[in-house]
């Protein structure tokens, strides 16, 4: 079996980087042919790639990879609360929420670690 | 509805759409995700140029730091192929909930080629948010203004992280990482005006962690079938009584 740094980059680029993330997107072109945007097909769809998009929110803060992994799991969902409860008392502004959440986080990060 | 998004031309609909998407919330997660990825290109031995047409034709971030890992560190071809395809299943429903929003009348499907190409987290959330109020005329060409708009940025940051790439203090890196769950968090809490989208929103972020916990296999999808169709089914139930 090769690995995957002895093709050419470009080539394992098209191979195992984009045709296997390619095909969902054709899937999709394919399924929602004809469809309408009050079908139930549709709005099926549309809670489940929302319930996605919380199962990967959950999944990124509770088991996260990489360097957030070292900052501690209450000041991660802390973090997440704080910025939630920003949005939604200042005006529900996203960048609000962003900036409230990640400043908890910072401050939180530092604090556990000193 | 902002001012900025009344327009008479499909050019001017272009350039709204890349004006939205430059003063969104999600210029600052492409940002934080695509300086991580650039610096894992670097350290990993790709060009710049290999970054920024990987960044074009996969356009999906998760799919782009699997493979750049795999190629740094010697994964076989199929693992990493397989592992591509199960973070990118996501895309499948939302082309599916997206595209009945950019269908013009009498128009084939060329008009949705660019925009399935161009689905990703941060452009179907603000085309769900921001299409329907549009003209119909106008839509597509909105939404490529807007994911241009996405995908500059995310190669423009994808390159200051490959210049970059000297590991940066650990907390930072955190605060970089961190962006990404509380974007799409905060955003789609937004968009979940509709009691639907409230229940997938809710029922995702508890089924979620309790089938991580249990370590069932594709939890991703897992909690999308199961949150989603539980959400879709009670809102059918609530619909039928009302």
């Amino acid at each position: 079996m090769s690995g995957a740094g002895e093709l050419s980059p470009y080539l394992v680029l098209i191979l195992v980087g984009f045709l296997p993330n390619e095909i969902w997107r054709w899937l999709g072109l394919i399924l929602g042919r004809g469809l309408n945007e009050t079908s139930e097909i549709v709005l099926w769809s549309r809670a489940v790639a929302t319930a996605i998009l919380a199962g990967v929110i959950a999944k990124l803060i509770l088991f996260p990879l990489g360097e957030l992994a070292a900052i501690p799991l209450a000041v991660r969902v802390g973090a997440a609360g704080a910025g939630f409860v920003a949005f939604l008392a200042i005006r529900r502004s996203l960048l609000a929420g962003v900036l409230v959440g990640e400043a908890v986080l910072l401050l939180g990060g530092y604090l556990s670690a000193h | 509805m902002p001012a900025a998004l009344t327009f008479h031309s499909t050019t001017a609909a272009f350039f709204a759409g890349m004006r939205t998407a430059w003063t969104s919330v999600f210029v600052i997660m492409l940002a934080g995700t695509y300086v991580g990825i650039g610096a894992l290109a670097h350290d990993a031995g790709l060009s710049a140029l290999w970054l920024t047409v990987s960044t074009v034709v996969v356009w999906a971030g998760p799919a782009q730091v699997i493979l750049v890992s795999a190629l740094g560190s010697g994964t076989t071809l199929v693992e990493t192929a397989l592992a591509v395809a199960l973070s990118a299943m996501r895309l499948l429903p939302m082309v599916v909930a997206l595209l009945p929003l950019l269908r013009r009348p009498g128009r084939g499907t060329r008009d949705l080629l660019l925009p399935t190409h161009f689905t990703s987290i941060s452009m179907w959330v603000e085309s769900l948010r921001l299409l329907p109020s549009l003209p119909r005329e106008f839509r597509p060409a909105f939404c490529n203004g807007l994911s241009c708009g996405f995908m500059t940025t995310a190669i423009t940051f994808g390159l200051v992280g490959y210049v970059l790439a000297a590991g940066l203090p650990t907390l930072l890196a955190g605060t970089l990482l961190f962006l990404t769950p509380l974007a799409i968090l905060i955003s789609t809490a937004r968009n979940a005006e509709a009691m639907l989208d409230r229940l997938a929103l809710g029922l995702g972020l508890v089924i979620g962690p309790v089938l991580v916990y249990f370590r069932i296999g594709l939890d991703i999808m897992w909690t999308g079938l199961i949150a989603g169709t539980v959400a879709y089914a009670i809102h059918r139930l609530r619909g039928a009584r009302a």
